[in-house]
């Protein structure tokens, strides 16, 4: 269980984190949902004592993380696959890391059997792709086999075996009931694992929810209808009292989980469906409606934008 | 510390205002161990023996110590006339390949804290130790003995091949072997603590090395070219202190006969390794990571 009441993270005027307070529970995948610059990073700094809070407190099971006796074996945490000495060898990474805790050596081979680096565990960790690295980051957060997991964009380099492991990882260590503290700026990758949402934006807390709840509040869920006789088709919906939707493309849409009763009125009335197929508006768009006041760094995608160079030809 | 660490808390811990349900809570089959300063440093041996920079500066320390220490002495023996040498300390030749070598030291102190900021390991390991004067304290003890046994072997290696080439030398005293072994292997290994605190200051191993260096050269080479009288004070200070004379001074050979004499360039060393390591844990403790 991780708490945090009103931390808060200023450099100098610029405000990182702003007053967040929600609490992190233990038996499920807890998602931490921000755009880029949201204050992900700091927050989970701050929790491990790295940053210090200008404002406010977090404790890890009612306890500052920097009081922790054996702190590896309450929190492992990825924080990011570079924090390694590229001339160490995984295996030595690894063990002054157990060392650190007094973990048994033997420790160390079984996290790099867990995460599949036994084959190169005597090689230099600067030889390691992304996903080695990211792998060894987890072995090194698994080593104490603590009761607090965290894991800052753990998917970051992951091809999609590695993506795969790594989801499944992370729902048997919660089931384990374990905390499992996981960050992205994928709301889609999310929607796969955690059990519970936290959004920020700007370093303020948008949302603190469970992940059944913000689907179903944000999605649009709709179905899809093509068919060859639409002039049919829209009056008998219509006498049935459902509104239809026509998009451009010569389908139609309706607006709710209607799509049995859609396809018994088609039956009914002997009209020919081509399509007939239940949609959910995506939960990346539900996110980035959320969060759009809080993104921090635009794109120009406006159109009317100024042409490339407009300012210099007309200078 | 009063209350009891143990882990394993099967309900809410106690400060949390409304008791919520009953969670489940992950035990580790690992046991628990309390860690000590001891744990930190095994952490730390294994980190300074594990990475090719620690061979590389040692060995080119070693090289530069034993090669210089010995081919001047060859030098020497080869090229003095007869009676020439009977004043003087044959464990004074060893000097050239220390003052050489202590740049290895340095660079090894500098390393030893500096390069974790460099690669990020620094986060890693305040995240596994979260007590960070124990980190740095570990740091300082495994690095010095390294550093100190290293020197010690060299310079004691240098010293007996030295008298046993020069014969024509005079036998030098007790006090004079113990400075020209002990005492310059304390002094250089506290420089090279020096050097390490100064790396956990600055956190950058080059703008570290270059802080070092410079403290070990500038003074001699200013003071070289300070040629008005109106700054004799001056100059006579820089060349008493600069770090290479105060080096000598464990031969029996400064530039000076006033100055730092005896085991004094030792407490100079101690105090201003001591008021630095003081600062650098000031600054650990209260910057970020």
């Amino acid at each position: 269980m991780i708490e945090l009441e009103g931390l808060t993270k200023r450099y100098g005027e610029k405000v990182a984190v702003d007053n967040l307070t929600f609490t992190v529970r233990p038996g499920i995948v807890t998602g931490f949902l921000g755009p880029n610059g949201a204050g992900k990073s700091t927050t989970m700094r701050m929790m491990l004592g790295l940053d210090r809070p200008t404002a406010g407190d977090v404790r890890i099971d009612g306890q500052h993380y920097d009081r922790l006796k054996d702190p590896l074996k309450y929190i492992g945490a990825l924080l990011d696959a570079k924090a390694v000495h590229g001339g160490r060898s995984a295996f030595n990474h690894l063990l002054c890391l157990a060392q650190s805790n007094g973990i048994p050596r033997s420790r160390v081979h079984e996290v790099l059997d867990t995460v599949g680096l036994t084959a190169v565990a005597k090689k230099k960790a600067k030889g390691f792709s992304l996903g080695m690295g990211q792998r060894l980051g987890i072995a090194g957060a698994l080593l104490g086999d603590p009761r607090i997991l965290m894991f800052d964009e753990p998917v970051n380099g992951l091809d999609p075996e590695g993506i795969h492991w790594i989801r499944n990882l992370m729902k048997s260590l919660a089931a384990q009931g374990r905390t499992v503290f996981v960050s992205s700026h994928l709301m889609s990758e999310m929607a796969l694992t955690a059990d519970h949402l936290v959004v920020i934006g700007q370093g303020r807390l948008l949302a603190d929810t469970s992940m059944a709840d913000f689907i179903a509040r944000n999605s649009r869920s709709y179905v899809r209808i093509r068919t060859p006789q639409r002039e049919r088709l829209l009056d008998v919906l219509h006498a049935a009292g459902i509104t239809v939707v026509e998009t451009g493309n010569g389908t139609l849409e309706v607006d709710g989980d209607k799509s049995e009763a859609i396809g018994e009125l088609a039956a009914q009335h002997q009209i020919v469906l081509h399509e007939l197929s239940p949609q959910q508006a995506s939960l990346e768009e539900a996110f980035m409606q959320l969060t759009a006041e809080s993104v921090e760094y635009h794109a120009h995608t406006d159109p009317a934008a100024q042409q490339w160079g407009d300012s210099w030809r007309r200078g | 510390m009063s209350t009891p660490q143990t882990p394993a808390p099967q309900t809410a811990p106690a400060w949390q205002g409304a008791p919520g349900p009953a969670y489940p809570s992950y035990t580790s089959p690992i046991p628990v161990v309390r860690t000590h300063l001891g744990h930190a440093i095994g952490s730390e041996w294994t980190k300074i023996r594990s990475v090719r920079s620690t061979m590389w500066t040692l060995g080119v320390f070693v090289l530069l110590v034993v090669g210089i220490g010995l081919a001047t002495a060859a030098l020497v023996a080869a090229n003095a006339g007869e009676g020439e040498l009977s004043g003087e300390n044959p464990l004074s030749f060893g000097f050239f390949g220390l003052l050489l070598g202590s740049m290895c030291i340095i660079t090894l102190g500098v390393l030893t804290t500096a390069s974790e900021y460099g690669t990020g390991m620094i986060r890693t390991t305040m995240v596994a130790c979260p007590s960070r004067g124990r980190v740095l304290a570990a740091k300082g003890v495994v690095f010095f003995l390294v550093a100190f046994v290293v020197t010690l072997v060299s310079a004691v290696l240098v010293a007996m091949v030295d008298v046993a080439l020069l014969p024509d030398a005079r036998e030098p005293s007790g006090s004079e072997w113990l400075k020209g072994t002990l005492g310059v292997s304390l002094y250089i290994a506290l420089l090279g603590l020096l050097s390490l605190a100064v790396g956990s200051v600055i956190r950058h191993s080059a703008g570290a090395i270059t802080i070092m260096i410079g403290l070990v050269l500038a003074p001699l080479v200013i003071a070289l070219f300070m040629f008005s009288s109106s700054l004799e004070d001056l100059r006579q200070a820089l060349f008493e202190y600069s770090i290479p004379n105060q080096l000598s001074v464990f031969y029996s050979t400064s530039l000076t006969e006033t100055g730092p004499s005896g085991w004094d360039p030792l407490w100079i060393a101690l105090g201003v390794t001591a008021a630095a390591f003081a600062g650098a844990f000031t600054l650990l403790e209260k910057r970020d990571v």
